[in-house]
């Protein structure tokens, strides 16, 4: 225990110049998911006393908090929490509690986990009270956790509640990288002004010293000519005014080409959601696949926006947000985010019941294809094995949704000349396949030769 | 100068006496002088105005910028998803439900397609093995789920009213009548449904007093009262027509909807012909109907006369002795027919379609007496059960004021009843009325209360189409409206708290199912029962020989005999706010949005409704642009009159018209949907056939045809037909020659490379989607072209846009007459011109060919873009909008097609439609793409074209490349047959006439139509090498 202190305590002070945030999920092994930040030394000693007093506390127990937690988050968390009422009850302390006001030991609570129907049935008043307290339900018996668990898992009950840090980044938290170069760049500017200020006045100077030897050596530079400006000269040749003017109109063509050919293209749109949902959080952090929520991706044409049940697989426990937060978006922003998904799914948090008063979410379509061209999300995703990422961009890093694709028919038709057909294993190609290849004289078939650029296959 | 040469502008300038005209128009360019100053002249209007012109262009000028700065920005588009998700819908993947039409009228098993909870297509149930196949109707029936003129919520009278409170009330009075032992009278449609009868029983049961009468609109009373009579049950017999190699039809249009329809299937089989062998139909008819244009003879004659032949044709079978005159071209006709159904016996079938109980009974007769295989009594269909003598019993009561309350369901009598006055009176007479309907039509305007009912695809259901043959109906998406099915409130009305759904359930558990599982019969949609007891044979001869003596003694009609009929597209009339059904053009006449008299020529000639056809002195039947004219005609049959324009109808008897039902609807339509006349009136004691008197009324009506000329003039390539005879004997080159052209003067099939202005591709490797057209399948039921545009979202133009032919149906089913007595009677006769003039020249003699036969043979011809693998579309497209894939499919990109029309101009088969208007976002096109409702059924894979684009046939290619992407996803090959019912019209064709795959897959069916000797392209001499490929028809001329 000590010896894992000091490796932690080690660990900690090598990262002395980079912060995090999510104290309370990381005082023990998260370490590496963790996305280090630069933060005042102010805030690292106070996480250093929390954490000192932490680990004070971790001596009062005989089990293994850092196990029992594991232990609690695969058996226990569906339904119970620390800190609050679930489907089950908070189970801070639960140990204590019982001993102080009901005055049953370690082995009761033992008896309860294993077989709680079990302990109801003989009677006992207050397995009794509480089945009745939660509406009836039987508890999971979980017979297959030893002594031993159940002590890591009691020790893990039995932490103090962690106070939480509010995270105060400073403002210039996360430019800073960006504001070096730019001050490089700046700097290198402001040299070559002042080196060009130099070159100037030096010429100048050279200039008038010239002339002043001129004068004392009275030599005559003649009189100063009226030279014609030097507009005056372009305006009267034509050759120059025509280049002017098809270099003019070449250039303002380039630009209402490309103004009309982004015209519908809606690369980058990121448009603000009714729930901030972060796929940062969501796919990035917990790796959630994409295909749990977008399962229809893998059968049809449209992947489909998740509807707010498969939310509530998770969110019915995960009622709260932990991860690391940024300025703009803490704890309690996140924490009202969820409560907004409540509020639609109409779930009572409180009861932990549904209320029946849903009122459905009205997502922003981002990724919007016109009417007329068909696309089928489960040929790409199930038949050619494509990562969503190949499309929809580093989504496990999007705080908020935006379209990384520019979704145009050149860049579909480019990826189709490009990429190869996943043959392997599917029956459906083997003979097309075999055939094509011979005729085209290629090993692989690109989803072009296969046909992928005709216009049919897509508008119709 | 001094030429004397006068140079002159007009022929006015010519003559002598100049008027002042031609003198000022020397001088100005116009004779009077323009009035400028009466706009602008007034100064002090023009002063005081606070708008000048330079202020005028500056606005213009701003709010044009304005508007172009605003279209760069993109719309923000919000994407809801669900707040739970059912388990089965996955957005963008659609879900098929089993489900049952019977609406009263149809009644087919159908699959139903639905795309995120909503229906957008009806598809056959392949498992069903009731007659038929879903008709153009049902395939129209998901856009009347979709009517913005349904009636949203129960009614009383104009106010609103809540279901517990029209519950409460109506209990309330019936508990009323009940007491003071008043009659309840309980007025629907044809159920056919095992479980409504057993809940009628228990509502009868519960208020004592209860008379249930069974009404259908266009009725089949007559055989149904034959044939309870001689079988005790109220069903019709059942024919399989693939069963029968000579079939008779006397006035009986069974590949319409003579006794309910579905008949077409089963015909369609027996006349493809197989080891020489195909089935022969010989038609005796009035109207040109369906089943006449298929016949391989048809004779035409009066309704009168057909009682005749039937009585004479079972005396001829059964050795009976009847009396009855006939002309002797009738004589002849029967003679000959009788001795084809002695020769075939057992494989003879005949069907009667006249509304006369004998006839009926004799009908029967003669296929007991012929041992008929296609004959079945065992498994009668149930599909109509309406009673005529009940309907006029429960009118007359209703007048007298007898009945206390009457709740009505599925009908409308107020718009299909004769007199349908009377029925007002009763109704006015009743203490209690309420009528369950999806539209506040012409009968819930005039009851107490409006029952909103829901439309099948939101019910539950279950239908006995044929004894022992149940199917199931289920909802396929959630009431659109506050609506509560009759069942469910009958059930409320006896107290019961379960729903019809729980109801349905039990009763099929108890009765039907006999252990099977629920669960699959509701996947299925269909249930046959093996507990079917024998119908068993009552009476059988005697009155058959009555009732033919008394037919023989049929007195001839003196007057005019008009034959009123369903039209194909329309039926009963209860669809006719759909615009769908209104835009489809009647298989026949190729006439949309209208109903009209059809006339023999001869009589219009008689009568004064004849237009000549064309003609630039007198009045002419066409007009500069194209679109058809006719005169109107006033009718009158027993003191009612309607007044129906006129269409010469080649083929229709002389001395009969033809007037169909369904239209001249008015309530709860939209104004352009009210096209037509009612037939209604006409329909005394619900017989089809009346005497008539008629007389000419002044008038032109405006017709919208998309097909305005109806011969081939003996381009006998077009449609290839031979004989059966020429058929089994002859080599396919002599009925079936591939075309020649001229290469160094000698005759080069056009087959051959070197004739080819192009190099061919490979097409042997991956997929080649063709599609074969069988011509001798075809019947020309147009259940492709609704199934087309509802898969395709091709948009309803409006009856004027199609009379300027801009129609935009991807699928349109041409339809030919002979100009001769046969097609090839018209390519012998023009193979026979010789020199430009004279008796046997070619210029009166084409003007000759334009006219159809007054009783022509008839060929349908279903036509699409054929996809021509050297398409002269593609080589003249400006952008390449349109283009070939490897596939086969002629590919049309319509966000590249900037709408110059050459493709359409250098199309030789004339199948690319122009999108005139922006169709699904202009008021002035009201159909269905411009409400939100309308659009629910479009299809979400394929685009909705906008104005200024080319459209056409795209040989479904999102469905094949739906396959394709399954099989993919799967890792296998596409399956056998997977792609054969990836085109809606294939998909949708129960007569097997159409058959689409892929030409490379071994053994696939395709694979061998387009090698078989009957296949050829169309136009094949224009060398464009089309992907759909022809069956010749052969015709079954062998009088046995």
């Amino acid at each position: 225990m000590l010896l894992l202190q000091v490796i932690f305590i080690t660990e900690y002070f090598s990262f002395m110049k980079k912060s995090y945030q999510n104290f309370e999920d990381n005082s023990t092994n998260n370490m590496k998911q963790v996305k280090y930040r630069k933060f005042s030394l102010r805030f690292l000693l106070t996480g250093l006393l929390f954490f000192l007093a932490i680990s004070a506390s971790l001596h009062a127990q005989d089990g293994d908090p850092d196990k029992g937690k594991a232990l609690f988050n695969t058996n226990c968390a569906a339904c119970h929490s620390l800190d609050k009422k679930m489907t089950g009850p908070a189970l801070r302390k639960v140990e204590q509690r019982l001993a102080d006001d009901q005055g049953l030991d370690r082995e009761w609570l033992y008896a309860w986990i294993r077989n709680s129907a079990g302990l109801i049935k003989s009677g006992d008043a207050y397995a009794n009270q509480v089945f009745n307290e939660y509406g009836g339900a039987a508890m999971t018996a979980f017979p297959q956790l030893s002594d031993e668990d159940l002590a890591n898992i009691l020790a893990y009950t039995a932490k103090e509640k962690e106070i939480k840090v509010i995270s105060t980044p400073s403002g210039d938290d996360g430019i800073e990288t960006d504001g070096g170069s730019g001050v490089s760049n700046n700097l290198i500017l402001a040299a070559l002004g002042i080196l060009f200020a130099l070159l100037a006045m030096g010429l100048y100077m050279v200039n008038k010293t010239l002339r002043r030897f001129a004068e004392a050596n009275n030599l005559d530079l003649g009189p100063e000519t009226n030279r014609k400006p030097l507009w005056k000269s372009f305006v009267e040749n034509q050759f120059l005014i025509l280049v002017t003017a098809i270099f003019f109109l070449l250039i303002s063509g380039y630009y209402a080409y490309g103004f009309l050919m982004q015209v519908g293209v809606d690369q980058g749109y990121q448009p603000i959601q009714p729930i901030h949902f972060s796929h940062k959080i969501h796919a990035g952090d917990n790796e959630i696949d994409c295909k749990y929520c977008h399962s229809s991706a893998r059968v049809s044409k449209a992947s489909g926006i998740p509807s707010l049940n498969i939310c509530m697989n998770c969110h019915k426990s995960i009622y709260e947000y932990n991860g690391a937060t940024t300025a703009e978006y803490d704890k309690a922003f996140y924490d009202g985010e969820i409560k907004k998904l409540y509020a639609a799914v109409g779930w009572d948090d409180e009861s932990q019941k549904y209320t029946g008063e849903s009122s459905p979410v009205k997502w922003i379509r981002i990724h919007n294809l016109p009417d007329f061209a068909y696309f089928n999300h489960s040929q790409p995703v199930s038949v050619a094995g494509l990562q969503c990422q190949t499309c929809h961009g580093p989504v496990e890093e999007m705080e908020i949704m935006y379209q990384y694709s520019p979704l145009t028919m050149g860049w579909c038709i480019n990826c189709h000349r490009e990429t190869n057909i996943k043959v392997k294993d599917n029956g459906y190609y083997e003979k097309i396949h075999a055939e094509l290849s011979k005729k085209y004289g290629v090993d692989k078939l690109t989803a072009a030769q296969m046909g992928g650029l005709e216009c049919g296959k897509c508008h119709y | 100068m001094s030429s004397n040469k006068k140079y002159w502008k007009s022929v006015g300038e010519l003559s002598q006496d100049n008027s002042s005209v031609v003198e000022a128009l020397k001088h100005k360019e116009f004779v009077e002088e323009i009035p400028v100053d009466e706009f602008l002249g007034d100064d002090k209007t023009m002063e005081s105005s606070s708008t000048t012109r330079r202020d005028f262009l500056k606005y213009v000028g701003f709010s044009t910028a304005a508007a172009s700065l605003a279209a760069c920005e993109g719309p923000v588009t919000k994407s809801i998803p669900y707040v739970v998700q059912p388990e089965q819908i996955i957005p963008g993947v659609a879900n098929f439900y089993a489900t049952s039409i019977a609406n009263g009228y149809d009644f087919a098993s159908i699959l139903v397609k639905t795309r995120e909870g909503r229906p957008i297509k009806i598809e056959n149930n392949t498992m069903a093995s009731t007659n038929g196949t879903a008709n153009a109707r049902v395939h129209a029936s998901v856009l009347d789920l979709c009517d913005s003129l349904r009636l949203a919520n129960p009614k009383k009278g104009e106010a609103d009213i809540s279901w517990t409170e029209l519950e409460a009330e109506v209990i309330q009075k019936l508990k009323t009548l009940q007491a003071s032992g008043k009659e309840i009278v309980l007025l629907t449609q044809t159920f056919a449904s095992p479980s409504t009868a057993k809940l009628i029983a228990e509502f009868t049961e519960a208020y004592g007093n209860v008379r249930h009468v069974v009404y259908d609109a266009v009725s089949e009373s007559a055989a149904l009262d034959a044939f309870e009579k001689r079988y005790g049950v109220r069903a019709l017999a059942n024919y399989d027509f693939s069963k029968a190699t000579t079939i008779v039809g006397v006035g009986a249009d069974f590949l319409g909807d003579w006794q309910g329809g579905g008949y077409d299937c089963e015909y369609a089989n027996g006349r493809i012909p197989q080891d020489g062998k195909m089935s022969r139909h010989i038609q005796f008819e009035s109207n040109m109907t369906l089943s006449g244009a298929n016949a391989d003879k048809r004779v035409p004659l009066k309704p009168s006369e057909q009682k005749v032949v039937l009585a004479k044709l079972y005396s001829k079978i059964t050795g009976t002795s009847v009396a009855g005159k006939l002309s002797p071209y009738l004589e002849d006709a029967v003679e000959k027919t009788a001795s084809e159904l002695n020769k075939a016996k057992g494989n003879a079938v005949l069907v009667c379609g006249l509304d006369d109980v004998e006839a009926q009974t004799v009908t029967l007769a003669i296929n007991e007496a012929l041992g008929s295989k296609a004959f079945d009594t065992k498994t009668p269909s149930m599909i109509r059960q309406g009673d005529d003598k009940a309907v006029s019993a429960l009118v007359a009561d209703m007048k007298a004021g007898k009945v206390g309350g009457i709740i009505m369901c599925g009908v409308n009598p107020m718009y299909t009843l004769p007199n349908a006055n009377e029925f007002a009176e009763g109704l006015a007479r009743t203490e209690l009325s309420l009528t369950f309907t999806m539209k506040q039509d012409e009968t819930a305007l005039k009851t107490q209360y409006a029952a909103a009912a829901p439309h099948y695809l939101e019910s539950w259901g279950d239908v006995e189409m044929k004894k022992g043959h149940y199917s199931l109906m289920q909802p396929t998406i959630r009431p659109l409206f506050d609506t509560k099915q009759f069942q469910d409130v009958l059930l409320a009305l006896l107290g019961k708290t379960l729903t019809y759904h729980d109801y349905i359930k039990a009763n099929w558990k108890d009765s039907i199912l006999s252990g099977s599982k629920w669960g699959q019969a509701l996947h299925d949609g269909v249930f046959v029962s093996e507990a079917n007891d024998k119908t068993a044979l009552i009476d059988p001869a005697s009155d058959a020989n009555a009732a033919a003596r008394s037919l023989a003694a049929t007195p001839m009609a003196s007057g005019y005999e008009l034959i009123l009929y369903p039209k194909t597209g329309m039926g009963d009339g209860q669809q006719a706010n759909n615009p769908w059904l209104q835009e489809f053009p009647d298989p026949l006449s190729r006439i949309t949005w209208d109903n009209y008299l059809t006339v023999s020529e001869a009589d219009a000639k008689d009568i004064g409704l004849y237009l000549a056809p064309s003609d630039f002195f007198t009045e002419s039947s066409h007009e500069a642009t194209g679109g058809l004219n006719g005169k109107y005609a006033k009718l009158t049959v027993n003191g009612a009159s309607v007044t129906a324009p006129v269409i010469i109808q080649p083929g229709q008897a002389k001395g009969t018209f033809g007037l169909s039902f369904g239209y001249g609807k008015k309530e709860a339509m939209k104004i352009e949907m009210q096209t037509g006349v009612s037939a209604y009136p006409l329909y005394a004691n619900f017989n089809a056939v009346q005497d008539v008197t008629i007389a000419p009324v002044d008038g032109r009506h405006e017709f919208a045809a998309v097909q305005l000329h109806n011969t081939l003039m003996g381009r006998g390539d077009i449609i290839k037909e031979t004989t059966l005879e020429i058929f089994n004997t002859k080599k396919s080159s002599h009925w079936n020659p591939i075309p020649v052209v001229s290469l160094n003067h000698q005759e080069t099939p056009v087959t051959d490379p070197r004739v080819d202005l192009w190099d061919e591709f490979d097409r042997s490797i991956g997929h080649h989607f063709q599609l074969s057209i069988d011509l001798n399948a075809c019947t020309g039921c147009g259940a492709c072209v609704i199934a087309c545009h509802a898969e395709n979202n091709v948009p309803v133009v409006g009856k004027e846009e199609i009379r300027r032919s801009r129609d935009m149906h991807w699928l349109r089913i041409d339809r030919y007459y002979s100009s001769e007595d046969t097609f090839e009677g018209d390519n012998e006769k023009k193979d026979g011109f010789s020199g430009l003039s004279g008796d046997n020249g070619s210029l009166g003699g084409f003007v000759d060919m334009e006219a159809p036969s007054a009783n022509p043979q008839v060929a349908f011809q279903p036509i699409m873009c054929q996809h021509c693998n050297h398409a002269p579309c593609e080589t003249v497209c400006p952008v390449a909008a349109t283009s070939h894939g490897r596939q086969g499919q002629n590919h049309m990109a319509y966000n590249r097609c900037v709408g110059t029309r050459y493709c359409a101009n250098n199309c030789p088969y004339k199948v690319r439609r122009f999108n005139w208007f922006l169709y699904n976002g202009n008021d002035e096109f009201d159909y269905f793409m411009n409400d939100d409702l309308g659009r629910m059924v479009l299809n979400p894979d394929v685009t909705v074209r906008s104005r200024g684009v080319m459209e056409k046939c795209s040989f479904c290619i999102q469905s094949t490349q739906a396959v394709i992407l399954k099989a993919k996803r799967e890792g296998r090959p596409v399956a056998k047959g997977e792609f054969n019912d990836a085109c809606a019209c294939s998909a949708a064709c129960g007569s097997g006439a159409m058959r689409f795959g892929d030409v490379n897959e071994e053994g696939s069916p395709i694979s061998e139509l387009i090698k078989d000797d009957r296949a050829y392209h169309l136009l094949e001499h224009v060398g464009v090498k089309p992907n759909v490929v022809y069956q010749v028809k052969v015709r079954n001329t062998n009088e046995a």
